[in-house]
């Protein structure tokens, strides 16, 4: 990163004067950075420096009767063999593998769906589907809060008036499915309308193609519409990692009113949020911030990878 | 890339094409349309509660009446005068602040990001690739990791606590500079930008009078989107602020839902803050993506760009 910026001044005095007859790709060069250089300092400030940063300060610990001294890599040898943190990733990981499927499925279907109509109810439908993306993740928690509580809820009134057991959702056995339900009412209507726009973008004449050719609906949904929309379930993918990696408003939301199901290590992000704001630990929570950017971007680097050479393989 | 480049059924073929759908399967479309509605009812079962608790006082949300249908009163008129002046009017305050954080960090986020995606689309310059894999790493960096690290380093500065610590952090939109650059660079014909260079005209005045109105959906669509990232945002704001006076709603009503469950038996008048305040805070964002449909649903398949 520094090497980019120490670099620039040395290149562009180089081409000075080696192109001093090109004056246009001369200036275009200079133009070009400017374009670029307001978003350059607030990449350079806001996403390089507390990088930088933070793997600064994890290299440090802070000890009661040392201060703070030079500590190496030991933050993160404790990160990685700290229970707390590996049970957050623990969970986030188990959390992604089961919400993302579901969310993905659940997305692509409604957009099939929308796509294949076009009536009044279903255009109502793709506002509606959409609508809980428009509400903050803190509201849209608080609401479902409110929807599993045994007071406030309805779900006490229809088990009495089931006369069955009562049924919490926010006891530590169903904990993971009521998040599972937030995050997938959250986000569901969000991947819809990426697939559903891509779907929108493909030309009617292939489907009518291969109705020609005998395929029915169903054929034609998952052997036509499904492939050509891949790139846009790939972003989306990509994008429900990144989110659910870092989870941390659900769960802190909803913290206050679980009873203990949501402990303040529940996930990565809290873990350090906890460490920093109540231990004023804020060398170990760069070193977990930084484990847990680590961890993301691996995460997703593996992914894109794999998914780069299956499509490859597949046009091969 | 894909459907940018392709050509966009016109709308004569696609009802056309629904017409020959719907002669025949008209039956089996009651499956789907069942489906949606199935769907319509889960999505918007959290919003009724919402909007039918907000109508009740204290006795009915805690009385036992049906928690999906409203009570014997109707309280939505006290409860709203008891939001805005609870605390000397501070739901106000917030509702404010969200408002300048989310037009603050929105406008500027953009307006980095249509400038920068421009740069990189229309100009190669040293340093230029390099720069572009950086930005495309940086959308898989975890933008909530960055968080904490960039508390330490606002609070050296004496930083933390103020709008800056807030807004600032928020202009960096590295997935909003990738969406405009793939726009410009498909959008926006060199051929036009050379003529206007003939015609002697300033590379920024080429920009403002020739580039921008050619990627304005791609504007509002990135403008909507940071927007609501702000508005939503709540982990920054958490950890940078401490004084109530500057939150956004966001952390204001968790602080208030931390409150109210903290002490269950006094809390029982802020349960019905809480819950009208959430409702109130949702409505300009689902005001705005009510009227901006035409702009959002065109401009959000640039996501599915690959």
């Amino acid at each position: 990163m520094t090497h980019m910026t120490l670099e620039r001044p040395a290149v562009v005095a180089s081409t000075r004067g080696a192109r001093t007859p090109r004056r246009r790709s001369l200036r275009s060069e200079q133009i070009g950075w400017l374009f670029v250089a307001p978003f350059a300092l607030i990449f350079l400030i806001f996403l390089v420096a507390p990088l930088c940063y933070a793997f600064y300060l994890s290299l440090f610990s802070k000890g009661l009767a040392t201060g703070t001294v030079f500590s190496g890599l030991d933050n993160y040898v404790k990160a990685f063999t700290d229970p707390a943190f590996l049970n957050g990733v623990g969970f986030v990981a188990g959390f992604s593998l089961v919400l993302i499927p579901l969310q993905m499925l659940l997305s692509l279907a409604v957009a099939l769906v929308l796509d294949a109509l076009t009536t009044r109810f279903a255009r109502f439908a793709r506002l509606m589907v959409f609508l809980p993306y428009a509400i903050p993740a803190v509201i849209g928690s608080l609401m479902w809060g409110f929807l599993y509580s045994p007071t406030f809820g309805p779900l006490s009134q229809i088990t009495e008036a089931l006369g069955t057991a009562q049924f919490l959702p926010l006891s530590p056995d169903n904990i993971f499915g009521a998040l599972v339900n937030i995050v997938t009412w959250q986000w569901a209507g969000y991947y819809m309308i990426i697939i559903y726009a891509a779907l929108q973008g493909v030309d009617p004449a292939l489907y009518e193609a291969a109705r020609l050719d005998g395929a029915n609906a169903w054929q034609i949904a998952w052997r036509i519409k499904v492939p050509l929309v891949s790139s846009a379930l790939v972003v989306i993918l990509v994008f429900a990692l990144i989110g659910t990696l870092q989870f941390f408003t659900e769960p802190q939301i909803l913290r206050p009113i679980a009873n203990g199901s949501i402990q303040p290590d529940f996930t990565p992000n809290m873990y350090a949020y906890t460490q920093a704001f109540s231990y004023a630990n804020f060398n170990y929570a760069s070193a977990l911030s930084f484990a847990l950017g680590i961890v993301v971007f691996i995460a997703v680097a593996i992914f894109l990878f794999a998914s780069n050479r299956k499509r490859k393989g597949f046009s091969q | 890339m894909t459907t940018l480049t392709a050509p966009r059924p016109t709308v004569a073929a696609r009802r056309e094409r629904a017409a020959r759908a719907g002669g025949p399967r008209k039956k089996l479309n009651l499956v789907p349309h069942l489906f949606l509605g199935v769907l319509i009812l889960y999505f918007l079962v959290p919003l009724w509660w919402l909007i039918v608790a907000s109508t009740k006082d204290v006795q009915g949300l805690f009385g036992g009446d049906s928690a999906l249908w409203f009570g014997k009163t109707f309280a939505f008129g006290e409860n709203l005068v008891s939001l805005v002046t609870y605390n000397d009017g501070i739901y106000l305050q917030w509702f404010g602040n969200s408002l300048f954080y989310a037009v603050a960090g929105g406008l500027g986020s953009t307006a980095l990001a249509v400038l920068a995606g421009y740069g990189f689309a229309k100009f190669r310059f040293a340093g230029r690739n390099f720069s572009m894999a950086l930005l495309l790493g940086s959308v898989m960096v975890p933008l909530t990791a960055l968080v904490i690290p960039t508390f330490v380093m606002m609070s050296s500065m004496s930083l933390t606590n103020t709008v800056w610590a807030v807004i600032l952090p928020s202009l960096l939109n590295p997935f909003g500079v990738y969406l405009m650059s793939v726009y410009a660079s498909e959008g926006i014909a060199d051929d036009m930008l050379d003529a206007a260079r003939v015609d002697g005209a300033g590379e920024f005045r080429i920009f403002a009078t020739v580039a921008l109105p050619l990627m304005r959906p791609a504007f509002v669509t990135v403008l909507l989107l940071s927007i609501v990232s702000c508005w939503n945002n709540y982990f920054l704001p958490l950890a940078m602020l401490s004084s109530p006076k500057l939150f956004p709603i966001t952390v204001g009503i968790g602080l208030w839902q931390g409150q109210a469950s903290a002490n269950n038996g006094g809390g029982e008048s802020l349960w019905s803050l809480i819950i009208i305040g959430s409702l109130m805070s949702i409505v300009p964002l689902v005001i705005a993506f009510l009227s901006l449909q035409r702009y959002w649903q065109g401009g959000l398949s640039l996501g599915s760009l690959k």
